[in-house]
């Protein structure tokens, strides 16, 4: 627990000490302006938001592989994390395209795209696990769903890459120009930082997250026994036992 | 080899059930074939009675028809498997789960096949489109689509099939991962009707090719697991 506590308190320390250099410190993009530092939350959160989907893919793997919840508690964190990272980096985006392309959506920006369609896939990955009670029953549901989500993202991404590429050349103002500003050397000190600070602070609230669903797990077991033995006491004070109800196949939740 | 075939006849036996079972109760195509064409009569109130919009927007509004329609069928093939609980039975079964998925793949495959053949036409009527010359790419593209179609449907129909919120919840996953078949089949529709004047309707089909591949892989790697269920 204390480990945790200290590499919060890092996270902490780096989220704000970068954040500080890149809003004040660092001099405003000559063609952009202030609208540039938008990207130093924004190349992180994508950036996050795939490594926790990548962490949900080999965690349903691992799962399917040896069968402990555990690795379940980390497919789910991955997946919850990067549904809130991917939701800041279309945020981020929208906000950016607003003063630099003039819309909010631009639909000839591939990542853009790609980036909406994974937070869908993503949403129903939660979804289904919300909606399964069976602990095993939704590990293995999640697992599978989110193998074959994370093989589609790289299919997403190139159908839109072409979809554009094919009919249209590219556009106005295109993020790499980010990579390459005015001022490179403070530029990319900055954004480096902040991505250095934002995975120090994601790996917390995985952490955070993995910790959180175990408890979860163990509140679920106990509601679980109780439940049976409640059963069983009922069953004991009314009647002699009648053989056990048979639990059929079919639908679930019945 | 032995045990390849032996895995193919096992697919082609759960197919040829299937498509038995739909001659006889017709569960899966009619409603569906019948849904897809109403989605295409609301699609020209939704767009108006300008004939040329309708016309440019054709092969987006079919492909939309195709896969709203595919998303019934295939998870009426597996509904109807098991509300006998055929599908428990099904997994006990001493054979390799992938080719459980290839068999319930394939009987997908026809359905959609046939509501692609059918919707095709209708579209060409409702729309005021000539099909021309352009019919073999837009066969090719539509036995492509169909594959990847029927390959995602009953990878999700697997995994939805016992839940209580199915109706939602399939839709709800599918939709998002058909999006790249959803736009690589418009576009080569697109190409094939306007005669291929950029040259990229090859680029299209490859792509709908490996969108089939990967997908079939990924689902017969898969579906195993939900059967243990």
């Amino acid at each position: 627990m204390t480990l945790t506590r200290i590499l919060g308190a890092v996270a902490l320390v780096a989220v704000v000490g970068a954040s500080i250099f890149a809003l004040f410190i660092v001099p405003a993009d000559v063609n952009q302006g202030d609208a540039q530092r938008i990207m130093y939350v924004h190349v992180p959160s994508a950036w996050l938001a795939y490594l926790s989907f990548g962490v949900t893919a080999l965690s349903g793997i691992a799962y399917l592989w040896r069968r402990d919840l555990r690795f379940d508690a980390v497919a789910l964190a991955g997946a919850e994390i990067g549904v809130m990272f991917t939701a800041f980096a279309i945020w981020g985006g929208m906000m950016w395209g607003r003063p630099v392309w003039g819309v909010f959506w631009q639909w000839e920006d591939p990542r853009l795209t790609t980036t909406a369609l994974l937070l869908a896939l993503y949403l129903g990955y939660l979804l289904i696990r919300r909606l399964t009670e069976d602990p095993y029953r939704r590990a293995t549901r999640a697992a599978v769903v989110g193998i074959v989500a994370a093989v589609d993202i790289p299919i997403v991404h190139f159908s839109v890459e072409w979809w554009r590429g094919l009919h249209q050349g590219p556009t106005i103002g295109s993020p790499d120009k980010v990579l390459h500003p005015s001022a490179p050397g403070l530029f990319v000190i900055a954004l480096v930082g902040m991505v250095v600070a934002f995975t120090i602070a994601w790996s917390w609230l995985m952490v955070r997250r993995y910790q959180l669903a175990r408890i979860e797990w163990q509140i679920e077991e106990h509601g679980r026994l109780g439940r049976i033995s409640a059963a069983r006491r009922a069953a004991l004070a009314t009647s002699p036992p009648a053989g056990e109800p048979v639990a059929g196949p079919g639908v679930e939740g019945a | 080899m032995n045990g390849l075939r032996a895995d193919a006849a096992v697919a082609w036996a759960i197919a040829r059930k299937d498509a038995r079972a739909e001659l006889r109760g017709r569960q899966a195509t009619v409603s569906t074939l019948f849904f897809a064409a109403l989605v295409l009569l609301l699609f020209g109130f939704a767009l108006g009675p300008d004939a040329r919009r309708l016309t440019e927007a054709a092969p987006g509004l079919l492909w939309l028809a195709i896969v709203f329609g595919s998303l019934l069928s295939v998870t009426r093939l597996h509904q109807l498997e098991v509300e006998d609980g055929a599908l428990d039975e099904l997994a006990r079964y001493p054979v390799e789960r992938y080719a459980i998925y290839l068999g319930k793949l394939l009987a997908g495959f026809a359905v959609v096949l046939v509501l692609g053949g059918v919707l095709l036409p209708v579209v060409a009527i409702l729309y005021g489109i000539s099909l021309g010359e352009a019919w073999p790419a837009l066969v090719v593209t539509v036995l492509l689509g169909a594959i990847g179609l029927a390959a995602v449907g009953t990878f999700y129909a697997g995994v939805t099939v016992r839940m209580a919120a199915r109706e939602v919840m399939l839709p709800l996953l599918m939709l998002p991962v058909v999006a790249p078949l959803l736009l690589a089949a418009v576009k080569a529709t697109t190409a094939a009707l306007a005669g291929d004047p950029l040259g990229d309707l090859g680029a299209w089909l490859q792509l709908l090719a490996a969108f089939d591949l990967v997908m079939i892989v990924a689902g017969a790697a898969t579906y195993g697991y939900l059967l243990e269920e």
